[in-house]
């Protein structure tokens, strides 16, 4: 049986949650839905960490899609990096899962519970999809599929608050324009190499040298997932969808979509087009890095002003994705060691911190930060596992933001550019205020008279406090996400040929 | 002297790629500058459209047919290979369009309007007014 299967693990991996979406449709109203659901995204973790497990030692999966083989056929190609990304996605999702039943059922209507898990699955299918192709007219294929559903998953908040439609539609607009400038360039690619195989496309570009087409392409490619990944300024969709979407949702979207997004950007910018070429390097060091640096503190600083809890996590993960294209922008392994390692940790601690929000919204009927007074007494457990993943949040030492942003200021201490090295500590500074002003809220002032709130159920805790346990544990023992994510960066440093010339 | 000369041949040989940007650059403008929640969506399917033109023109060879198998050797084809992209990337557009023409129809069902103008009041009501309630919109 496991000798059947395991040859077709990759296919699997993306088939099994497409295929049970529209099965999960059937299933009436919530329960049995929600059932199926837990049971489908679990079955698609256990084949994540079969994947990563093969791939640990740096194996590199090549599945022909039908037998067709590459690069006419579409191949999924499972390396270490894809399978690191494949683990959190699907992770998330399991761990989400048995969180947003009792929830959803709180946000959203019995009758449209069965459609909900429905969407769900499928942004799981196309967020897994986008990871692990090898073909990269498939990536826009798949990054579609995800969108859509996410965009249905945003508007269904709209049970607890209008504005979750407008939230959606911006989305929409705004994901839409950007997956048409990455298919866009795309098509600049294709028309330079006649391949969409994202090994083939490396090989050929290699051959092909320098030309403005490329050039356009690459352009388009970045403003495309820019979009897509709310790199600053283009993260104008992020706060009101993240805001505005049932809890469970804004906690599995903000522990994944963005990370896929990164993802492709990573995949794109040094496999596929990383060939000896000054200006793709300028671009990143002279664009993207001050940008991220920008994010890091103009997202930190608006994150201090908000009163709503989810809107100010969400202006904090503009900054923390400041810090994942920073890493990335540094062009060097530690810096991509950095990138890749925060994927996995801001997915950890911004997934805990999201479903406190919405332990917050179950049982306090609000995220609204001034009303929270005196909460931390009332809801313990909850107010508890906002501490940890808040001191995750600003970096400090056991935690897992500590392990990002040591690798983050290694990084940039090797190039000697220690005032961005102080910039990173200084933006972790504006972490500690919105944190903290939280905390404040929460432990130091009274509960108004007259509020009573209980803790929040068992089945949101122990997901939340799941999260909260492994933003610690791999704080304490980063071997296994450090070694991954090493792995990877000296993988996509040796697939790329980018020296940065001084 | 010659250098300087425009070439009006690279510039009507490449009649698509002109027309495919000003198909591009119309639709997004739309997109951007209107207020209206439809005539926004009008402007992502051209936006959309003018990528199908441009990967479809990629394809085509001078002279050459679809890619039928005729028995004469000497048969020039066009490359099929976009033109099955596009039918992927045109089921995708059409999907968005349906996703962002039913969010304008809740729109247009909560909040009255489909003016981003007056929806931004609207908003701007419930963040700032005199304690407008929030939520439980739907009937």
């Amino acid at each position: 049986m496991m000798a059947l299967i395991e040859p077709h693990l990759p296919a699997l991996q993306v088939v099994i949650p497409l295929v049970a979406a529209p099965f999960c449709m059937m299933l009436g109203r919530g329960g049995l839905a929600w059932i199926f659901a837990s049971v489908v995204s679990l079955a698609t973790f256990v084949i994540s960490i079969a994947l990563f497990a093969q791939t640990y030692d740096g194996t590199i999966i090549s599945y022909h899609m039908g037998g067709w083989a590459p690069p006419i056929g579409i191949e999924y190609r499972v390396d270490i990096l894809n399978a690191f990304v494949l683990l959190i996605v699907s992770g998330s999702a399991a761990l989400v899962l048995p969180y947003a039943r009792s929830s959803v059922a709180a946000e959203i209507p019995a009758e449209r519970q069965a459609l909900f898990y429905t969407a769900f699955l499928l942004c799981v299918a196309g967020l897994l999809g986008v990871t692990i192709t090898g073909d990269a007219f498939n990536v826009f294929v798949f990054l579609e599929i995800s969108s859509l559903a996410t965009y249905a998953l945003v508007a269904s908040g709209a049970w607890a608050n209008k504005r979750a439609l407008t939230a959606a539609y911006n989305y929409l607009i705004m994901g839409t324009i950007g997956a048409t400038f990455f298919v866009i360039g795309i098509g600049m690619l294709y028309s330079v190499t006649g391949t969409l195989n994202m090994a083939d496309l490396a090989v050929r570009i290699a051959d092909h040298g320098d030309s403005s087409t490329l050039r356009m392409g690459f352009v388009l490619i970045l403003l495309g997932i820019g979009l897509k990944l709310a790199m600053f300024p283009l993260h104008l969709w992020l706060p009101n969808a993240y805001a505005y979407a049932p809890s469970a949702v804004t906690a599995f979207l903000a522990a994944t979509a963005t990370k896929v997004a990164v993802y492709v950007m990573l995949r794109f910018m040094f496999t596929v087009l990383g060939f000896d070429y000054e200006f793709q390097a300028d671009t990143l060091r002279m664009v993207v890095l001050p940008l991220a640096i920008i994010a890091m503190f103009a997202a930190s600083l608006v994150a201090i002003f908000q009163d709503d809890l989810k809107r100010m996590l969400a202006y904090s993960s503009v900054a923390q994705i400041g810090y994942i294209l920073l890493g990335l922008s540094l062009l060097n392994e530690t810096g991509i060691t950095a990138s890749i390692v925060h994927l996995f940790n801001h997915a950890v601690t911004k997934a805990a911190l999201f479903m406190v929000a919405g332990c917050f919204i179950f049982s306090a009927g609000t995220s609204s930060i001034s009303k929270l007074a005196g909460v931390g007494r009332d809801m313990p457990w909850t107010t508890a596992a906002f501490v940890a993943g808040g001191l995750s949040l600003i970096g400090l030492p056991l935690t897992v933001g500590f392990i990002s942003k040591w690798y983050l200021v290694l990084a940039t201490l090797e190039l000697g550019w220690w005032p961005v090295a102080l910039m990173i500590m200084a933006s972790s500074l504006l972490a500690i205020i919105y944190v903290w002003r939280v905390v404040e809220v929460a432990y130091l002032q009274p509960a108004p008279a007259g509020v009573t709130r209980k803790e929040a159920p068992l089945s949101m805790l122990i997901p939340t406090w799941i999260f909260v346990g492994l933003s610690v544990w791999f704080g304490v023992n980063a071997m296994l996400t450090a070694t991954a994510a090493g792995r990877a960066a000296s993988a996509l440093i040796g697939s790329s040929h980018i020296l940065w010339k001084d | 002297m010659s250098e300087l000369a425009i070439d009006l041949e690279f510039i009507l040989g490449r009649y698509n790629y002109w027309l495919f940007s000003i198909l591009m650059m119309t639709g997004l403008y739309i997109t951007v500058s209107r207020g209206n929640l439809i005539k926004k969506i009008v402007g992502l399917n051209i936006f959309q459209t003018s990528v199908f033109m441009l990967y479809i023109s990629l394809g085509k060879v001078t002279g050459g047919t679809a890619p039928i198998l005729t028995g004469d050797p000497d048969t020039v084809y066009s490359n099929p290979l976009p033109h099955v992209l596009i039918l992927t990337a045109i089921v995708v557009g059409i999907a968005t369009t349906a996703v962002g023409l039913a969010l304008v129809v809740r729109i247009k069902e909560t909040y009255g309007t489909i003016e981003e103008d007056e929806i931004l009041e609207l908003e701007h009501d419930m963040d700032f007014g005199n304690g407008a309630p929030q939520g439980g919109s739907r009937a």
